[in-house]
């Protein structure tokens, strides 16, 4: 449950990038939270929406956009998408693999009411 | 007033990684080899740093940094047995973060060869944050159960090494050692593996071994 460690470090992104632009609201937040990022989305809306009171972004709307975990086999080439976290290579049994996505944590974009 | 959309694509943990990034420099500039030992509550995590002292004592020096939610009693404990140890109470927060070991960093003496992390206990959280270390170790206690390197697969992808503790206990428990090194090698095949007991002291000095092969490594690569 370190959902409300990341929703605090999310606000001083939020907060600093409204202050450059200069904007009196922010009203939307997106995030890309990958299947392997060690967050729980529910659990990030609802640290989110205590959070967010009294703040710049208190009538804000959180979206979360999960990400696959997705790898390649640099043995045969493969890509392909697991969800049971197994790192073995569904066609060649090969362990030798590289992650593509699937770990980010990531502010993608805010709507502002500048 | 109006509506505007801005593309941000900032990782939230980025400003965590800055820090243990400087972390890491400052520590290699003196030559300390750090290790992030992470696990549940309760799978020996302090036990193991009081027993592998007694194997990298005399030739290595090492201190601990412990993190805990309340008390200064594992500090207490590695204190006892004349090893420097910080205790780091985070007053509820489940998982320790790089600010709270840069804030310590000016007490860290420049002599020492390694710098042992002693995470909250929690398989979970921890694992979100690098800390500088160089090397991340999960422990996984025979009690707990061999099902758990696939249900907290995190703690176990980000490490380099899965020290299994409490051996001395598998011939009571219900606990097949070769399913948790398999599951566990599944979800990461760079995993080293060590079998340990400290309270029979077996596995430790292999254990021992290995830290100071990787210390001797990370030496080498930044000669």
């Amino acid at each position: 449950m370190h959902e409300l460690s990341i929703v605090a470090s999310l606000f001083e992104i939020m907060e600093e990038k409204a202050r450059e632009k200069q904007a009196k609201k922010i009203v939307s937040v997106k995030l890309q939270v990958g299947k392997l990022s060690g967050v729980v989305p529910e659990f990030l809306i609802t640290a989110f929406d205590v959070y967010k009171k009294d703040t710049i972004a208190s009538k804000a709307r959180l979206e979360i956009e999960e990400v696959p975990l997705t790898i390649q086999c640099n043995a045969c080439g493969k890509t392909m998408t697991k969800d049971d976290f197994v790192f073995i290579c569904i066609q060649c049994g090969s362990q030798d693999l590289k992650t593509l996505s699937g770990t980010e944590l990531i502010l993608q974009k805010m709507g502002l009411e500048i | 007033m109006k509506k505007k959309e801005i593309l941000v694509l900032q990782d939230l943990l980025g400003s965590n990684k800055k820090i243990a990034a400087e972390i890491r420099a400052k520590l290699t500039e003196k030559g300390i080899f750090s290790i992030n030992l992470m696990s549940s509550p309760g799978a020996g995590k302090t036990t193991l740093l009081e027993r592998i002292a007694e194997h990298l004592k005399p030739e290595y020096s090492m201190a601990v940094i412990e993190g805990d939610i309340e008390t200064e009693r594992d500090a207490e404990r590695i204190r006892a047995k004349g090893i420097p140890a910080w205790q780091i109470i985070t007053g509820g927060a489940c998982h320790l973060e790089a600010k709270m070991i840069g804030k310590l960093f000016p007490e860290i003496p420049s002599d020492l060869d390694f710098l042992f992390i002693e995470n909250v206990g929690n398989l979970v959280c921890p694992a979100s944050y690098d800390l500088g270390e160089n090397i991340r170790c999960v422990l996984l206690s025979v009690p707990e159960g061999d099902d758990k390197p696939k249900k907290y697969p995190k703690a176990f992808t980000t490490s380099d090494c899965l020290i299994l503790t409490k051996s001395d206990l598998l011939s009571f428990m219900p606990f097949d050692s070769e399913r948790a090194q398999k599951e566990a090698l599944e979800i990461n095949p760079r995993l080293k593996i060590y079998v340990t007991s400290a309270l029979k002291d077996q596995g430790i000095q292999e254990l021992a071994e290995f830290f100071i092969s990787a210390r001797q490594n990370f030496l080498n690569q930044n000669a």
